[in-house]
Parts: structure tokens; C-alpha cells; sequence
């Protein structure tokens, strides 16, 4: 059993008679022997379809997922709905099953979706540039210290505590290639204080901070913006795309980059990928930009086209001076951002951003009646809040999910001394009935 | 065809949210959205014709032939697309309790073993969201394994032939190193005297395709393992052609230490017009320590989440990797199961059949069978004709054909690299063939259907030097202010709403 090939005996025979070599062995010729297996591959025997098809609906089984539990899990990855609309379009053969946009006459459907794409996260977050897409919400913070580097000839990254955790260890994974150095500058009661950050932002490359926040909390984002622009450092905002109908674009205040997770906007949850991570600029740096971008151009006959662009930063060409190292991104998931984000409109988007925020604010008070007080009181959030449960927050995890409920990410995991914090995540598939269990289940 | 920008009118709205009776949430004024973004604002009827239009004017594996050099087009199977879509999968959170995803755990672990058996290595770490990202992961494992025996500081370079991927080179400029390059021999090899020159103790390793990106495998590649091995570096291997040796020779017995595996490629994830991939590590044993963290592991029957690495380099990208990527793998493999080899035969004889009906045409820079994928010049129509491996490439597509990789590896003057894989019928092969045989001669009796290819797609041949210079790469609202209204402030959409 052969699948997904069309090969018969007959032209097998054909095959080899035209090449001149009498059997498939033969065109291993060049292998050593010495490197051969010599022996088939112990892997489990091979499936039909339907057998497949039955094994991973089993594993899938084991899973649980969202809408098997009351889920208020975010911290980085959220339960927003997805649209049919996205997933029809995705599933386009023509869309789904090619390459790189290489060839452009080939690829005007992909290109020009990229076009649209960059051109949508350059509005959501005030940019003049945009790439067709990072891997994901952590790489992108480390290809922006990449850019501020070359940009400053600065070799200092300065990163808030209160950016989510998994984005603070790529940056540091990837920080000794880069040859930077990274300094945190903690949270003070849930957000940053641009005071310290002015301090830390002196001969530094950057300043990337997340807002609204790991905690959910919204940062005074303008005045970080400024403390590292006083310093002549480049403020790179790590922003959620759903909050960009009602928070000011990070454009607007003085960044020079916007970086974030797509996911929120049109991905599936899927385990934690694939989704997209994006990255824009101001145009000054666009020569300084990783990944790919394309840009729109003319044909032989004057008409309006799309082509891949600015390939001289590229590693196909430029090899060891490249900008980056990046090829395959994830075009297809951003093209599912990008559906999304057409499908919402401006309207939408604001009005998602409120629906959110409304819900959240209502289990926040909720809670606090039920009397679970804020981890960081007085503080304004936006879809996501940390809560202080009266015990260690797994173990309130572990009994509420016992009832069917996840109530949450426990903060401790990554921020000792927030042991009894709860980070709950209010997506607008939640509501206020979804809100009264989650205080039943934390309610002590 | 108009961009979707054009086509949005002021106030027209596809989406529908539920609305609840709650009291509204302040943003502070300071924090506050002016402007709001001129995103496209249309109902969901048009939204669809868009993407449907644009997908008409893409060409995919599904359309037809796509022999992309080194990118391993091959059919992806629908029944995968089913699977990742499972709720179970589709909607599981990554921070989910590990007793919650012991579906999602038993697939990664069971797809790393599956991993390790055909790389021939002991370890795997699937977080690698890519080939290029695999690789600095695998520069960065080596940084740290030389780093605790005390020479990071003394081995700084890596070893790259004149015929690698560009991904290498620039991988090893992120990961800190130094690039060492090496010449291609007369039969496409590494040039083994050369090497012997370059390597010492100054060296932490190589980076090597194997087949190369000419095709070809190396069949000095015992005698190579032994001169890194002789002073202690390592070898990376680039798996971008692994699709050629599944089941026959694997990178483990060819003495490599450390593989990236691209499952967009040889595993059938489909492409997406740029991604996702996939591009999971496989290493030697004494590189695990260093593997990223979080490892999947198991315990019995149970599988777990292991954060406790001590000299893990830590972490490349969130959470646990590309797990949608993962599912389509780990069936298509398990579809395969050991026919696997099966697999990579038919790709090297679908591909030397190409290359024996094309070989009088084009010229051949290599004299040898090839392996899954050749590399053929076009620098006779060149010389003779004027035509280039560009305008083949373009011809091909009015005979319904995606062009090959062109002018790679740079190496051969105007290149056209061919790789047909495994899942193309005869009668394929040889409308291809055909074509390009049409096309040499074309080339001699009138090159002016060459120069002046495509003819009947959506658009002509596109200004790419015009397109570098001029650099929109967004659209411009303020150069159409005859395209919709422009955007309306939140206050008139509140009005419209209620009317």
C-alpha cells in the first residue's frame, strides 16, 4: 500500500528503461555502503485512512479541549471565536497548497493578500511597514531587539517584567547570537514605572514592553514610549491586535515598532501554534526589517501587480548579512488574520475590544463581591485580570476544573511571591451566566 | 483586480457579537484609540468573493505541477486537514494541565520517536517553528555543548559549502559564529582537499545538505565525518532534502549530530503560500541536555511536560512548537509507516526520469544520476539564443506548469533546479518534459515567446527592480480619496448603528 502516489509496475519498467539502469536500487548507486540502513525503518505499520482517521479521533479524545471545560485560560493565547469565513477561505486548495510567493504571476492571490494584510496591521498599530508575518508572538520580540541593535549600534535590550514570561526567555535564547544584552526592569503593583525604565533605557538599543500587560493591566504606554525615545532608544510595544480598536495604536505614541501574537485575531488555539506573530515599523527602518514584504509594482503592461520586495535584505541573496534568517513564516495563519480583521471592520473591532473589556470588569467586580480582592488593585485592565484566590492558585486551578471550570494561569508559575494569583482571561465567547460559575467555583 | 480596501464602504459591516447588558469599561483618556483603523468594512457575501477572486489568481500543488527545487511539493492529504481540525486538537489550550492533553503529549512524543528513527539520532525537539529556526537551534545546542567543555571561545567557526541553502549562512551569523565557506569537486562533492584545509581546532562544526542542493549525494561523505569528528566539531545537517534517503541512509549513519527536519516539506504539511512549517531537531545523544525546554517526555503510559533543563539553551518560540503542523505529520507518517522508503524511491526515480528525458536540451552540470531533485542550466539557450533560465521559467507557466527554483544553487549559471516528488504521475512527467523541450526549441525559432511569457495569467511579467526602488508595501489610503468616504469617526458608527 502505496498512498498518494499514482505509480504502476508498468511505468516503473518504462521509467527505469529510459533512464538506462535496470532497477530503483541502482539510483542509490552513489550512497555508500558504509552509510546505508540496511534494515526497514521500525516505525508502526502503516495505516488506511480510515484507520487513521480512528487513532487520532481516540487521541484527540484525551484532550479538553475549550467547550469541553469552562475555559478563562489565556495568558498569551485566547479563546476568541473564529469566523467560518476563515477557515472556508483557508481550506482554498489554490491558497493552502502553495509555495512561497516565488513566481509572482503565479502568486497575485497570495501576494496581494499579503499586500492587504500588511496594510491592516499597519493601521491596527499606526505603522508605515509591515512583514508578512513572524512565527509567532516571541520570535517577533526577538527580531525587533535584532533591528533596534543595528539600528542604535547599541547592544543593550531593555525588556519589562511584566511582558509575558515565554517572550522574556526567547529574546534571552536568542540574545548571546545577537550578541546583546538583556535587563528587566520590574513591575511595580502590576505596571511599569517609566521612571525606571528612563534609568535602564541609558546606551540602550531598545525598550520592549507589552501592553496591555501579562498581567492584563494597561501600561502608561506613552510615557514608556517617551522614556526610551529621551534615551535614544528605540520603544518597541508588544500589543494584543484585538485591543487596538479601543487603545491608542503604539504608532501614535512614539514607538518605533509594534510587535505582537496574532493568534487572538483569527487562529485556532491548536495546542499553541501554528499562529503568526507580526512586526511593524516606522518606515525609517524598513530596510533594517526581517522576513518577507512585498510591495506593489506594474506589469509589462503598466497594470498593477504584486511582487515579494526589498529582497537585498534577504539571506537568498545577501547569504551571511542578512537581516534575518527567516523564510517559510506563517503567511497562511496571517491570511486568516487578515480575513478576520475584514471580517470585524473598524466597528467591529471596537466593539469586540468593549465587549471584552465590559466582561472582564463585570467578573472582576463579581469576584471582589464574592470576596476575592485584585491582585493589583485600582489598576485598569482590559481583557484579562489577576485575582487573588486565598490559597496557592494551582491548587484552586485543580479543584475548580474538577467542577468543570478552568478558571485560569496560576501567576506563580513565573512570578514568585504571586503564588495565590489567578490570571483570568474574559474572552466575548464567555458570558455573564459562564461568569457567575467562575465565582461559584472560586467563591470560598 | 481591486484590492479589498477599494471595495469597503463607510458604515457596511460583516461581523455579528453578542451584546450583554453589562455596564461599560472606561479606557483612562490618555490610553484611548483617536483615530480608529481603516480596516475594510464589508458585509460577509463580497468578503468571500475577495478571497475566492484571489485564490483564482494563485496556483498551488492542488492546481498542478509544481517542481520547486528544493521545496518538496508534494500532494498534501486532505484526510490530514480533517485531523487538525479535531476539536480535541483545533481547540486546546497550550497552558492546559497536562492531564487535560494527554491526547496532544502522546502525538508530539510518538511523532519525536518517529522522528528519531528516521534521522537515526536520539533525541528531538519539536518547538522549532521552521527549517531556518531549526538551524540556529541547532547553532545555539552546539555553542552550548562546546561552551561546558570550555571552548566556545576557541571554536568560532562553521563550515558551509558554496551550494548551501542562504538560510545557512545567515543562520550562523544569528547564532554568533564566523562562516567558513568550501568549494564544490568537478563531480559536485565537497571538495575534500579544500576542506582538509579549513577545518582545525578553530572550528565548532558543518552545515551540509545531503543531497546537496545540486541533487547529488556525497559520496565522500564518510571520509568528511571523520575530518570534523578528528577535532572534536560537530555536523548539522539541513534536512530541506531529507525526501531522497527516508529509509535508505540516515543522517545518524552518515555521522551527522545534529538534524532539522522540515515537515512542510518531506511530511506534507502544506505550504500555505509561505507557511506554517515545521522544523523539529533531532540530535545525538550527548546534545540532549541542551535541547529547548519544555521536552515531551513519558512515563509509562502518562506523558509529561519536562521544564526542569538545567542546560537547556531555552526557549525558541512559545510553548511547544507548531502542534497543527505536528498532526498532519504524524499521520502522513503513520499512513507511510516503514514503506516510507517506498516514498523516497519513487521521488529519486520520478526525478532521474525527468532528468534522462531533459538532459539533451539542457545542459548538465554534473554528469550522475541524481538523487530526489537535479539542477539543469540554461546557459546554452542563453549563449545561443539569448533566452534565460528566467524566461524559461515564465514560458512554463503559459503550458500550465510552476516554474522550477531558478539561479539556485549559484554555483551553475542559470540554474533550474527540478524536483517532482513522489506523488506525480507518469503522464505528468512527460507533459512536462514535453513542454520543456518545446520551449528549447522555441527558444531557437522564435525566443520573442520566451521574452515576452506569461501570456494568459492574471498579469504580465512584473517590474521587480521598480517595485525595490518605489517600495508601497501598504496601500494608501490618502492617494485614493475616491474610495469609499474615508474613515468615519466612532460617534457617526454609533448614529448608523442605531438607525
Amino acid at each position: 500500500m502505496t498512498p498518494f502516489v499514482s505509480l504502476t509496475e508498468r511505468d516503473e519498467q518504462a521509467m527505469l528503461d529510459a533512464i538506462g539502469v535496470a532497477s530503483v536500487e541502482e539510483l542509490f548507486r552513489d550512497v555508500p555502503e558504509g552509510v546505508r540502513l540496511g534494515r526497514e525503518l521500525a516505525l508502526p505499520p502503516a495505516l488506511s485512512e480510515q484507520e487513521i482517521v480512528a487513532h487520532l479521533e481516540e487521541l484527540a479524545a484525551l484532550n479538553v479541549p475549550t467547550g469541553r471545560e469552562l475555559s478563562f485560560l489565556g495568558a498569551g493565547i485566547y479563546d476568541h471565536y473564529v469566523p467560518a469565513v476563515v477557515d472556508s477561505v483557508l481550506q482554498r486548495g489554490e491558497l493552502l497548497t502553495a509555495y512561497t510567493p516565488y513566481q509572482p504571476e503565479l502568486s497575485q492571490g497570495v501576494l496581494q493578500a499579503i499586500f492587504e494584510y500588511q496594510t491592516a496591521i499597519c493601521e491596527l498599530t499606526g505603522m508605515d511597514v509591515s512583514n508578512a508575518s513572524g512565527y509567532d508572538g516571541t520570535t517577533v520580540a526577538a527580531d525587533a531587539c535584532y533591528v533596534a541593535k543595528h539600528a542604535t549600534g547599541r547592544s543593550k535590550v531593555v525588556v519589562t517584567e511584566a511582558t509575558n514570561p515565554q517572550v522574556r526567555q526567547v529574546v534571552k535564547t536568542y540574545a548571546p547570537g545577537f550578541a546583546l544584552e538583556v535587563v528587566e526592569v520590574p513591575h511595580r503593583g502590576g505596571v511599569t514605572d517609566p521612571e525606571e525604565v528612563a534609568a535602564a533605557a541609558q546606551d540602550a538599543a531598545c525598550v520592549l514592553f507589552q501592553h496591555p500587560n501579562f498581567f492584563g493591566c494597561l501600561e502608561p504606554a506613552p510615557e514608556l514610549a517617551a522614556a526610551a525615545n529621551d534615551a535614544e532608544a528605540l520603544a518597541v510595544a508588544h500589543v494584543d491586535p484585538l485591543s487596538l480598536g479601543v487603545l491608542e495604536a503604539p504608532g501614535r505614541y512614539g514607538c518605533a515598532l509594534a510587535i505582537g501574537e496574532g493568534q487572538a485575531a483569527g487562529n485556532h488555539q491548536s495546542f499553541g501554534g501554528p499562529h503568526y506573530g507580526f512586526l511593524a515599523a516606522k518606515s525609517e527602518f524598513i530596510r533594517r526589517m526581517p522576513g518577507r514584504i512585498v510591495g506593489e509594482t506594474v506589469d509589462a503592461a503598466g497594470e498593477r501587480g504584486y511582487v515579494l520586495t526589498l529582497q537585498t535584505r534577504e539571506q537568498h541573496i545577501r547569504r551571511e548579512k542578512a537581516t534575518s534568517n527567516i523564510t517559510t513564516n506563517q503567511t497562511l495563519l496571517a491570511l486568516g488574520g487578515l480575513v478576520y480583521l475584514s471580517w470585524l471592520g473598524p466597528q467591529g473591532l471596537r466593539e469586540l475590544g468593549e465587549t471584552c473589556m465590559a466582561l472582564a470588569q463585570h467578573a472582576k467586580t463579581r469576584l471582589e463581591e464574592a470576596g476575592l480582592e485584585p491582585t493589583f488593585s485600582g489598576k485598569a485592565t482590559f481583557k484579562e485580570f489577576a485575582v487573588r484566590v486565598g490559597r496557592n492558585a494551582g491548587d484552586a486551578i485543580r479543584d475548580a476544573r474538577a467542577r468543570g471550570v478552568h478558571p485560569g494561569y496560576a501567576l506563580g508559575r513565573d512570578y514568585p511571591g504571586l503564588d495565590d494569583a489567578l490570571l483570568v482571561a474574559v474572552t466575548e465567547k464567555r458570558t455573564p451566566a459562564d461568569i457567575d460559575r467562575l465565582v461559584e467555583v472560586l467563591a470560598r | 483586480m481591486k484590492l479589498i480596501y477599494e471595495k469597503s464602504q463607510a458604515g457596511r459591516t460583516g461581523y455579528t457579537l453578542p451584546r450583554h447588558d453589562l455596564p461599560r469599561a472606561e479606557v483612562p483618556e490618555a490610553l484611548r484609540r483617536g483615530d480608529p483603523p481603516r480596516l475594510p468594512e464589508l458585509a460577509e457575501p463580497e468578503l468571500v468573493r475577495h478571497f475566492t477572486e484571489l485564490s483564482t489568481r494563485n496556483f498551488g500543488i492542488d492546481t498542478g505541477f509544481y517542481p520547486l527545487g528544493s521545496c518538496t511539493m508534494k500532494y498534501n492529504p486532505r484526510v490530514n486537514e480533517r485531523l487538525a481540525a479535531l476539536p480535541g486538537f483545533r481547540d486546546l489550550h497550550p497552558l492546559q494541565e497536562e492531564d487535560g492533553a494527554q491526547g496532544a503529549l502522546a502525538l508530539m512524543w510518538h511523532l519525536q520517536e518517529a522522528l528519531i528513527e528516521i534521522a537515526g539520532l536520539h533525541a528531538c525537539s519539536l518547538q522549532p517553528a521552521a527549517g531556518s529556526q531549526g538551524e540556529l537551534t541547532g547553532l545555539m545546542l552546539m555553542r552550548a555543548y562546546f561552551a561546558e567543555r570550555g571552548e566556545d571561545e576557541r571554536r568560532r567557526k562553521i563550515v558551509i559549502p558554496d551550494t548551501a541553502h542562504g538560510t545557512n549562512p545567515a543562520s550562523v551569523t544569528m547564532a554568533g559564529y564566523e562562516l567558513t565557506p568550501v568549494k564544490t569537486d568537478p563531480r559536485g562533492n565537497i571538495d575534500v582537499e579544500d576542506l582538509r584545509a579549513r577545518v582545525d581546532e578553530h572550528t565548532a562544526g558543518l552545515m551540509l545538505t545531503n543531497p546537496s542542493t545540486l541533487g547529488l549525494f556525497d559520496e565522500h561523505i564518510e571520509e568528511i565525518a571523520k575530518v570534523f569528528h578528528d577535532v572534536g566539531a560537530l555536523m548539522y545537517y539541513d534536512g530541506a532534502n531529507l525526501n531522497a534517503v527516508c529509509g535508505i541512509s540516515r543522517p545518524g549513519d552518515m555521522g551527522f549530530d545534529i538534524v532539522h527536519i522540515n515537515l512542510h516539506k518531506t511530511f506534507s504539511q502544506p505550504h500555505g503560500g509561505g507557511g506554517p512549517g515545521g522544523g523539529p531537531i533531532v540530535v545525538r545523544e550527548r546534545l540532549e541536555p541542551y535541547l529547548p525546554a519544555p521536552q515531551v517526555i513519558r512515563d509509562v503510559d502518562d506523558f509529561f511536560l519536562d521544564y526542569d533543563r538545567p542546560k537547556s539553551i531555552g526557549k525558541v518560540r512559545g510553548f511547544t512548537g507548531p502542534f497543527g503542523v505536528f498532526v498532519r505529520s504524524y499521520a502522513f507518517i503513520r499512513m507511510w509507516g516503514p514503506e516510507l522508503r517506498c516514498m523516497s524511491e519513487i521521488a529519486v526515480l520520478n526525478a532521474n526520469y525527468l532528468l534522462a528525458r531533459l538532459r539533451d536540451a539542457y545542459d548538465l552540470p554534473y554528469d550522475r544520476l541524481c538523487m530526489h531533485e537535479f539542477v539543469v542550466s540554461a546557459r546554452r539557450l542563453k549563449r545561443e539564443h539569448g533566452a534565460t533560465a528566467l524566461d524559461v521559467a515564465k514560458r512554463l507557466m503559459d503550458y500550465g506548469f510552476h516554474p522550477p527554483t531558478v539561479y539556485f544553487p549559484l554555483v551553475v549559471p542559470e540554474a533550474l533546479m527540478i524536483e517532482p516528488t513522489e506523488t506525480e504521475p507518469k503522464e505528468i512527467l512527460d507533459e512536462f518534459c514535453d513542454a520543456m523541450l518545446a520551449i528549447a526549441r522555441e527558444a531557437a525559432d522564435s525566443p520573442e515567446l520566451l521574452k515576452e511569457a506569461p501570456h494568459d495569467r492574471p498579469v504580465k511579467r512584473l517590474d521587480e527592480v521598480r517595485a525595490a526602488k518605489r517600495a508601497i508595501v501598504r496601500y494608501r489610503f490618502e492617494d485614493h480619496p475616491d474610495v469609499g468616504d474615508g474613515p468615519v469617526e466612532p460617534r457617526q458608527l454609533e448614529a448608523q448603528k442605531g438607525a
